[in-house]
This record gives structure tokens, sequence and C-alpha cells, in this order.
């Protein structure tokens, strides 16, 4: 058997795994890795500008297809421009594999030029990593790392390879299949559990289901559907879950918590049962956590163990995967109606509709409104972190999972754009929006190279309020208006610098203006970017304040 | 409440990395450790005692089991076990006070293991409860110097 060299292995387990794009940037240490990448062109290199950038890219492509994404950087500086990407992935369970060169192993540890002890720096942001010192353990360890990162709770595995091991040889083949005595997750559910959760449902009156991100990775959106519309089960999501249940279902609640509505809220909060099924009972989620669903009995379904009961107290823990725990309940509920707490519901709803103060002038709601609108509804949005994220959330209707891409649990501003470039190379056939703040765009702008270089068509809507505008509201309503460091003068006109990367720039002042641009990106084949120029002190509405319980809804409008 | 808690490792370098990575990022607390290789060279196991109240502990012991080299975790604290730790300690021992302390290391059945003339080096071996009692009629003598292994622990194989 011809030897290969591990920079050969590498890229052979890439094909073996069925990666067609990768996101990278190169440097020494990684030189023999792209050196086999040059004679291999059915893995596709996407070059970005920054290696922040090519982890966020990753990210977005797995979010968007369900597949593992993969980034590729030197060591060093390489390796720790990956941390905030890796941590943003780790925080959303995005099943990532990150490849970082590293010295050769003899110059460990000497503080040579460009070491960083990645592994070391990212044990808590990983859901594992490895540094390889033997390159006959390098192709099991590969196996492992993709097994890893997709299985069970996903996340991101990074490996470390030295230069020399890139360069040294073996006959160690790539393993078919792959067992780890010390990680076996769970799929099932206990059984028992199962029969205790179902009687509870038959006997609630007023239950909620309270959906989070794990529906999304299980790809059990189906079965969550009929879950709900057999029992009869309004269904509340979490910023994660967007897209988990179709929004324009009668059943759905939108979002729940900090930003959510209140009619999802209330519902929480009246609930005699909720049924969490893959969340996690975030701070943003359940506001004063003494307060939270104070009359609910709780059935908590998670893959991850350690996500049960670590925060609110459960009743009945399921652990496993949604999509095949919640069929085996539902074969055991009995279907009730739950007449008169759907016209509860109905009263709320129709009482406190999500709503802003559309009075002529240009609100960020009103540009998301007319995203969804003339895109029907059916486009991928990725967000960046703050308002604009909150407002693509709440006036976005989500009615397929991978649609809503965004940086829940770190909340990585710069996050949006690359994941939004990641997520049109997974799925080139649909329309991929980035709605985005001034604030949050200019933290990867420099990626408008690499949307121009390969003619990626993400179209980028600022929503350009001048102003770190989240921070501004809560420097606004708790701190008295002093706007301490929020306000943005400085920045580059949007349109010109879009242009200058040979991107198209327009620019869109007033409210008659957002319909045409929208059309005019719409119909360009290659990317764009729009700066709206929105309402500098538009708000975030309803909102619960930190540590408020959820009732306790701020509310602009009143 | 102190919890003695015992984890079966794969015997790889960065373990311990791994472990203290994660006691530190969710904030909870170790008070002794100890570490070796098993009748399996594959396999380390390290037992720990760990404060916490219960829900504490819970979060400790699947935090644990999820990381990836981690093959097991037992919660030994309400189980029947056997529980050793080693302690050597050098305490004053001037003209009669030796003859007390030697009294006392028949008594504990601990060992002289260095001599000096104004000290003595005790080596113990034992179960908390003996540790600690000799500790305490020590400490009149002036205790110099003390370091201990942290507890082992294993679970008695037979449970009756």
């Amino acid at each position: 058997m011809k030897k290969r060299t591990g920079a050969e292995i590498v890229v052979e387990a890439l094909i073996k795994e069925g990666i067609k794009v990768i996101f990278g940037y190169p440097g020494g240490a990684v030189i023999p890795i792209y050196d086999v990448l040059y004679d291999t062109p059915q893995i596709r290199h996407i070059l970005t500008r920054h290696e922040q950038a090519a982890a966020h890219a990753a990210d977005g492509y797995a979010r968007a297809t369900g597949k593992v994404g993969v980034c590729l950087a030197t060591s060093g500086p390489g390796a720790t421009n990956l941390v905030t990407g890796l941590a943003t992935a780790y925080m959303d369970s995005v099943p990532l594999v990150a490849f970082t060169g590293q010295v050769p192993t003899s110059m460990i540890g000497n503080d040579s030029f460009q070491e960083a002890n990645i592994t070391g720096i990212t044990y808590s942001i990983t859901k594992h990593n490895y540094l390889v010192k033997d390159i006959d353990e390098l192709p099991r360890i590969l196996k492992e790392a993709f097994y890893i990162a997709s299985t069970g709770r996903p996340g991101p595995v990074l490996v470390d390879l030295p230069k020399d091991i890139q360069n040294s040889k073996t006959d160690a083949v790539y393993p078919k299949e792959i067992s780890i005595r010390s990680y076996r997750p769970h799929y099932e559910g206990n059984p028992k559990q199962i029969k205790l959760a179902a009687n509870i449902i038959d006997k609630s009156e007023s239950p909620v289901i309270y959906a989070g991100g794990g529906i999304i990775s299980s790809g059990a959106s189906k079965e969550l559907y009929e879950f709900a519309h057999h029992n009869n089960i309004p269904v509340t999501t979490t910023l994660m879950g967007l897209g988990a249940f179709p929004e324009d279902d009668p059943l759905s609640l939108k979002m729940l918590g900090m930003h959510g509505t209140r009619y999802a809220n209330y519902a929480i909060t009246e609930a005699d049962l909720i049924i969490a099924v893959g969340a996690r009972f975030d701070d943003r989620v359940t506001g004063d956590v003494s307060e939270f669903a104070p009359r609910a009995k709780i059935i908590h379904i998670d893959i991850d163990p350690t996500a049960i009961s670590k925060s609110v107290r459960v009743d009945i823990p399921i652990v496993g995967d949604a999509k095949e725990i919640l069929p085996r309940i539902n074969a055991l509920t009995k279907g009730k109606k739950r007449e008169a707490w759907h016209r509860k519901i109905a009263r709320w709803k129709e009482k406190y509709p999500l709503k802003y103060n559309n009075d002529g002038k240009l609100k960020p709601q009103f540009v998301v409104e007319k995203i969804y609108e003339l895109t029907k509804g059916k486009a991928i949005i990725a967000t960046e972190v703050g308002q604009n994220q909150m407002w693509a959330a709440q006036f976005y209707r989500y009615t397929r999972p991978r649609s809503f891409i965004s940086s829940g649990g770190l909340g990585t501003m710069g996050y949006g754009f690359p994941a939004s470039i990641g997520a049109q190379l997974g799925r080139p056939d649909e329309v991929v929006f980035d709605i985005a703040g001034d604030g949050s765009f200019q933290m990867n702008i420099q990626e408008l190279a690499t949307v121009a270089r390969y003619n990626i068509p993400v179209k980028v809507a600022i929503l350009n309020n001048g102003y770190l505008g989240m921070v501004r509201q809560w420097q606004e309503l708790f701190y008295n208006r002093r706007y301490s460091q929020v306000e943005l003068s400085g920045s580059p006109d949007f349109v010109s610098i879009a242009r200058s990367y040979g991107v198209k720039g327009i620019r869109v002042e007033k409210c008659e203006q957002v319909e045409p641009a929208l059309k005019e990106a719409l119909s360009t084949p290659g990317p764009v970017v729009i700066d709206f120029r929105v309402e500098p002190e538009e708000n975030v509405y309803p909102m619960v304040p930190a540590g408020a319980a959820l009732t306790e809804m701020l509310d602009g409008l009143a | 409440m102190k919890h003695l808690i015992s984890v079966e490792v794969e015997n790889r370098f960065g373990i311990l990395a791994r472990i203290a990575s994660l006691f530190s990022a969710r904030g909870f607390n170790i008070d002794s450790l100890a570490v070796g290789e098993t009748e399996d060279p594959t396999v380390s196991r390290i037992t720990m005692v760990v404060p916490g109240d219960d829900q504490v502990i819970e979060q400790v012991i699947k935090q644990l089991r999820k990381l990836i080299d981690v093959i097991k975790v037992v919660d030994l604290t309400n189980q029947p076990t056997v529980t050793r730790e080693l302690v050597l300690v050098r305490v004053s021992a001037r003209g009669r006070e030796r003859d007390e302390v030697m009294r006392l290391v028949d008594i504990f059945r601990a060992r002289i293991v260095d001599v000096h003339p104004e000290s003595l080096t005790l080596e113990v071996t034992g179960d908390e409860e003996k540790i600690e009692g000799l500790l305490t009629l020590l400490r009149p003598f002036g205790i110099k110097k003390l370091v201990r292994t942290g507890k082992v622990a294993l679970a008695r194989e037979y449970k009756g």
C-alpha cells in the first residue's frame, strides 16, 4: 500500500466525508495542505479575507445545509482568529470541523514563530479537539472529528496539525466505521419517561410547546408539526428555533423571551404544562427564572443531559433525539381539543399583536416586512447581532427550518455577513439576505472582497441608524439616555465602499424607495449592499428588561 | 456537602487540562484530586472531592460525562467504598514531646520517615476520620509542613 502524507490524508478525509466547499486562509504552517488542495478540484476552497469569516462562513454553510462545515487556518494568529467563530458555533450547537496548522512537533512549547496553544485555548469552546502528535493516528482522529461534530448534540471540533505531521507519511487508512467507547450519544429516550410525558399531556388543559434549535438540528420539524396539531398545543420557539414550526400556522405563538411576543410570554406564564424540546432555558428566554412558568409542570426533551435541570427544575426529563421521541409521545396521547385555552390565546393575539409605529418615516421594521413580502417568505435570512437581529426575528415570518441563521448564544456581531456567504454557497438556488446593522457589518466588512471575487449573490440590507442601536436602547431606557460610545460617526459611505469592491450599492432614505431598491437587488444576479438610512432612535419592542419576569414587558406604543 | 467522585478517563495527554478547564469555565470547585493509571494502561482514574449542593453535583457529573475522553463517572458519596489518603506531616518535637509524638505514631499506625533534632516527619495512611484524628492531636505540637495526596477510593465489590 502506498504511503501518504498527512496533508494528503486530510484532503482525502474531506473527500470521503463528502465535503464540497471549505473556507480558509493560508499561512506558513498549512502550506502542505494547500499544496494538496492545488490538485484537488473536487473541493472548492473559498478564500475569505479574515480567518474569523472563514469560521462563520463554515458555520453558516452548516446551519443552512445541515452538513458539517469545514474551515482551515494557519497556526498562531490564524488559529486564534478562528476562536470567535468556534465559540459562536459551540454556543449554537453547529457541526463544524476546524483545521489549524501548528508549528512542528519538535518546536511546540518553545514560543516558536506563529505558535499558539490552540487546543488549550479552545477546550471550553469546542465539543472536542485534537493535537495530532503521531501520523499513524491521523486517519482515526479525522474520522472521529467528523463523527463527533455531527452526532449527539452537534458542535465544533478542532484538529491541530503540526507541520511535520502534514509532511510525514503513513500507510494507516481512513476507517470506514468508528466506535468511541467514551462517546455514545443515545437517541431513543426512556420508554417510562415517554409514557409519563404522554399521561401528563393528556391531563393538561393549557400546555405550551417551547421549541428550540434542537428541533432544527434533529430535523424534527415535521414530527413537531404533527405532535402539536394532534394535541392542539400552541408552539412558541426560541430565536434558534425560528423556522422549526411555521409561523403562519394558527398554533404558532412566534418567539418568546426578552423580545418575544406578548402572547407567547403570557401563554408560558399561564400554562399548566411546558413541553420544552431542544431548548435550554436561556436567560434571554426565561427572564426571572423564579417567575418563569410558575404554574407549569415541565417536560424537557433534549439530547444533551447537561441541558436538563441546568437553570430550571424539570419534572419529566427525557434524554434523546426529538425526531425519535415526539412521534412516540404522539402515539400515546389522545389528542385533546383544549378550546378554552385557544380562545384565551386568540384574545391575547388580537389584543397584543407585534406592531410598530409606522408613521411614514423609514422604519427598520418596515424594511424587514418588505423583504418578507418581496421574497414571499422564502428567503434565507442571516442576521448580525443587536436590534437588526431582533427586528429580523420579529417581522419576517419563518416557515421552514434552516431559513434563519443567527448567532443566538454567543451573540457575535460580524457573524451574519460571512454566515450568509456560507449559506448561499450551501444553498445556491435560494435568495439569501444578511439583515445587518451599521456596527455589525463593519466587523467583517472586508468580506465584500469575497462576495465580489466569487460573485456570491447575497443581499446585505444594512439597517443603518448610525448607532450601536441595542446598547443605545438600553442606555436610553435604563441609563438616563446617557449615550456612552454608541454613536458611530466615521462610518464609511456603504454605497461607495460596496462599489469600490465592485459590488452594487443602493441607498434608501424614504419609505417609497424601499420596494424599488429591494426589487433591483433581487433582480441583480450578484451581491448587493443596500444602505437603509432608518430612523436613528427606533427601539425594539416589546421588551422584558434583563432579570424581570416575562410578563413585565415594556412597550413603546402603550 | 462534599461529594466523592470517581472518573475513568482515556489515558491521554491533556485530559487533566480538559477537566481543569471545565471546572473553571463552569465555576465548580475541587477540594482534592488524585490521578493515576488503572489496571488497564489506556485508562486513568481520577478521584476527586467536590463541594456543592445536589444541583451543582448533578451538573458536575453530567458535564464530566459530556467530555469525550471521559469513559465513566460514579458518585461514590453514598456507596459503600474503601477510601484512603496518604499524608506526610512534619511536626515540631523536642525533648519530652518526642515521646508523645511517637506514642501517637504507634496508636495511629503511622510511620516516622525522617528524623531531625527538632522535628519528626510522619507518614500516615487512612480514611478521613483517622487522618483528621491524628492531625488534630498533632496540631498542639506545631505542624511545620503538611502534604496530602488527596483521597483515592474504590467502591466495595461486595455490596451485601
